[in-house]
């Protein structure tokens, strides 16, 4: 028997303890933040983000620490006829820091912080929302295959060929009918009407990738190991197979979001997105369209702050995947 | 020795089991177009304690025969039954509470470790999912468990990836040992680590045998390996069992051609040792299990076959008490030095291993004693031909 010669005393193979101290207890989180902890850009968007998170999230306070708000015209800060601004950059003032808006005087910062909320609170519920039907959705059609499987898969088919923008235009007016049935008016009936549409819009391709993922997951033996302890299908899904997904939700969720403030600004920008008196940068960019050539900062603010939003998080989705990708160079 | 095949208390026995793939064309109707016979006509049982050795090559349906005796697989045919109760048509959720009686060890340990649980968390969800708590906690337990199977216990948060494989192997032995089951098929535990970690970890489940009394299936194409630890050895050729002994006897004088061609390329354990070997060459390549040979399925690279062997299917039988044979033509020649020699000189280390006198009563005695087996139908005389 050759095996004499290696009968060692177990755990000599052991001498692993060492090299393995500098990464005791490490989660794929603590690997992935620590990647991201060396990626320069990485860090500039996270600030950049968490800064624009932060104003949205105290928007109300900021505008009242400022003193200023979105909704009350200021008749003395622009002129009685015309309805021009004084002085230059919209009549920026220490009143008005980014000036006012033509014909109103309503106030421009306000106006932006408080649509940075709007805008975040929609984008972000639409991407949790289209993570989680795309996620169970997915989960459910790569695990138990068969009939299910390509019930949703036509399904998925049909959605992603849809021309969703005029879909989009098309279902919102109809969303707010039903939802005003039921009592829910104004903004908040919006609001939700574009959540809504946009989550509708954003699981499809989502289930596709979890399917995919899941359909690879299942075969790994630790579910095998899993069904022969007798877990459960729930346990197995949610407990062995969904934690192995973060990786590909949080690259689609960071592609999602950016796309999802674009869509709103653009709903709101054509004029059936968020309802007056409330302003987004959308809604801002179109009152903007007749004034702009006298006074470019109505484009010119709104639109830098869109699009360094929408830039930061596409480039923090980036980094955020390479950070995940296994595959990548490990320093 | 181990010879109890037939023996009521079995932990685990087959009859007859057979699971087939389906083979479906690629287009817009998936029909079915064959079937992957990958285990076709499994029959044994494993005695309390024992460890069963499952060998063959690549392909020839080991996992799959182990998965489907764990019921990881439905099978297509046959019985199975964990200590004595019949398995085969339990639904999932009947089969929970029967899950702490066997479990599985296998082969990849970087594919059976969930890469986002825990060390703790993988050996305490036997504990969780079956409802189980132990005296003095579940954490307790696992680390006592961590440290039997050498483990750091300290490491009880430490994410599979920072082991190395043969730790990695050990989390799963501690895993599947965890409620102390009465069968662990072990789907080639050893065969993706290192050589001298491999030692160790065989050494691992011997000692943790003994200690716990429990029956392994022990299934691996590395015949040192299955013949260090097994006590009896059945050898598969294309989801069949051609032979079935115990240990010395199947390595020392196997009776089917394809465990002959498979012994003779065993390294010799004692390179100084004056024994001759023959050593017989396999040609071909394995047959597709979609597509098996008639009669024997091991004609195409058997260097016997005959007519017959193409016409009749081998059924397999006990030829002696212990020894079952698929094969109209055994091997009368023993893998190290003279047959004749050795089958009939029978020395005082022979003594087990009987002269032809005694083959010849076995193997009446073996056709009496085989209704417990599963092929009744005994070609008696007529397929046998001893020496
Ligand atoms: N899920 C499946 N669907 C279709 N065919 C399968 C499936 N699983 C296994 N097979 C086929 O069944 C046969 C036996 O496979 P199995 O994995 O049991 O062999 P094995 O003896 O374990 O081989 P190895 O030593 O490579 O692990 C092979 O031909 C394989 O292709
Ligand atoms: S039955 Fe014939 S072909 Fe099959 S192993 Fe025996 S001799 Fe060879
Ligand atoms: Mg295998």
């Amino acid at each position: 028997m050759s095996l004499t010669a290696t009968d060692a005393p177990i755990g000599d193979d052991v001498d692993l303890t060492e090299k393995t101290v500098e990464v005791a207890g490490r989660s794929l989180w603590q690997i992935t933040w620590g990647r991201l902890r060396r990626d320069r850009t990485a860090m500039l968007c996270v600030w950049i983000m968490g800064f624009f998170i932060v104003l949205a999230i105290f928007a109300p306070l900021i505008n009242h620490l400022v003193g200023v708000d979105p909704y009350t015209p200021d008749s003395s800060a622009i002129s009685d006829n015309a309805g021009q601004p004084y002085g230059p950059w919209a009549g920026a003032s220490r009143q008005h820091p980014l000036g006012v808006e033509w014909g109103t005087g309503r106030d421009i910062f306000a106006q932006l912080v408080n649509g940075l909320r709007i805008s975040l609170l929609i984008a972000f519920a639409a991407t949790v929302a289209a993570v989680a039907i795309g996620t169970v959705v997915g989960i459910i059609s790569g695990y138990l295959g068969g009939r299910t499987d390509a019930f949703i898969g036509r399904i998925i088919d049909v959605m992603l060929s849809f021309p969703s923008i005029l879909l989009l235009l098309a279902l919102i007016p109809v969303l707010d009918d039903r939802f005003s049935q039921i009592g829910l008016e104004g903004n908040a009936a919006r609001v939700l009407a574009i959540i809504l549409v946009l989550a509708v819009f954003g699981w499809p391709y989502l289930a596709r990738i979890v399917r995919g993922q899941v359909l690879s997951l299942r075969e790994r033996e630790f579910v095998e190991s899993a069904v022969a302890m007798g877990s459960s299908t729930t346990r197995i899904l949610f407990k062995e197979i969904l934690p192995n997904l973060w990786a590909p939700l949080l690259v689609y969720a960071t592609n999602l979001l950016p796309g999802y403030i674009a869509a709103e600004a653009g709903l709101s920008f054509f004029g059936i997105g968020i309802l007056p008196p409330e302003t987004t940068f959308g809604s801002m960019l179109g009152n903007s369209l007749s004034y702009f050539l006298l006074e470019p900062s109505y484009l010119f603010i709104p639109g830098t702050v869109l699009a360094i939003l929408v830039v930061a998080i596409n480039l923090l989705g980036d980094s955020v995947r390479d950070a995940l990708d296994p595959r990548a160079g490990r320093n | 020795m181990t010879t109890q095949t037939a023996s009521d208390d079995a932990v685990l026995r087959l009859t007859n089991v057979r699971k087939y793939f389906p083979v479906k064309s690629q287009g817009l109707v998936n029909k079915v177009v064959g079937q992957v016979q990958a285990v076709d006509g499994l029959s044994f049982s494993v005695a309390p304690g024992e460890t069963l050795g499952l060998v063959g090559e690549s392909g020839c349906g080991k996992s799959t025969a182990g998965r489907t005796m764990l019921r990881l697989l439905d099978p297509t045919d046959g019985t199975i039954e964990l200590n004595g109760r019949d398995i085969t048509k339990m639904s999932r959720r009947e089969l929970v509470p029967l899950r702490r009686e066997a479990q599985m060890i296998f082969q990849d340990p970087y594919n059976s470790l969930n890469p986002r649980h825990t060390v703790g968390s993988i050996i305490s969800a036997p504990f969780q999912v079956q409802g189980i708590t132990p005296p003095g906690g579940i954490k307790s337990e696992v680390q006592r468990l961590m440290e039997r199977v050498g483990l750091n216990p300290e490491h009880y948060n430490r994410y599979p990836n920072e082991f190395s494989g043969g730790q990695r192997q050990r989390i799963g032995v501690a895993r599947a040992i965890a409620l102390q089951p009465k069968l662990v098929v072990c789907d080639e535990p050893v065969s993706a680590l290192d050589v001298s970690i491999q030692a160790q970890v065989v050494n691992l489940l011997e000692d943790l045998q003994q200690e716990f009394g429990m029956a392994y299936v022990f299934i691996a194409h590395d015949l040192s390996v299955v013949r260090h630890i097994s006590d009896r050895v059945a050898v598969m050729y294309l989801g069949k069992v051609m032979e079935l002994a115990d240990r010395d006897v199947l390595y020392s004088k196997p009776l089917h051609p394809y465990t002959h061609a498979l012994m003779s390329a065993v390294p010799i354990p004692d390179p100084g040792s004056s024994a001759r070997r023959e050593r017989i060459l396999l040609t071909g390549d394995l047959p597709s299990p979609i597509n098996p040979p008639s009669g024997c399925v091991f004609r195409t690279r058997c260097f016997k076959a005959q007519e017959q062997c193409s016409v009749e299917v081998p059924l397999i039988r006990e030829i002696k008490v212990g020894h079952y044979l698929a094969c109209h033509f055994p091997e009368d020649r023993a893998v190290f030095g003279e047959a004749t020699e050795v089958i009939h000189g029978a020395g005082p280390s022979e003594g087990e291993l009987s002269t032809t006198g005694e083959l010849e009563d076995d193997a009446t005695h073996a056709a009496e004693g085989s209704q417990n087996f599963i092929h009744d139908e005994v070609h008696e005389g007529r397929n046998y031909r001893p020496f």
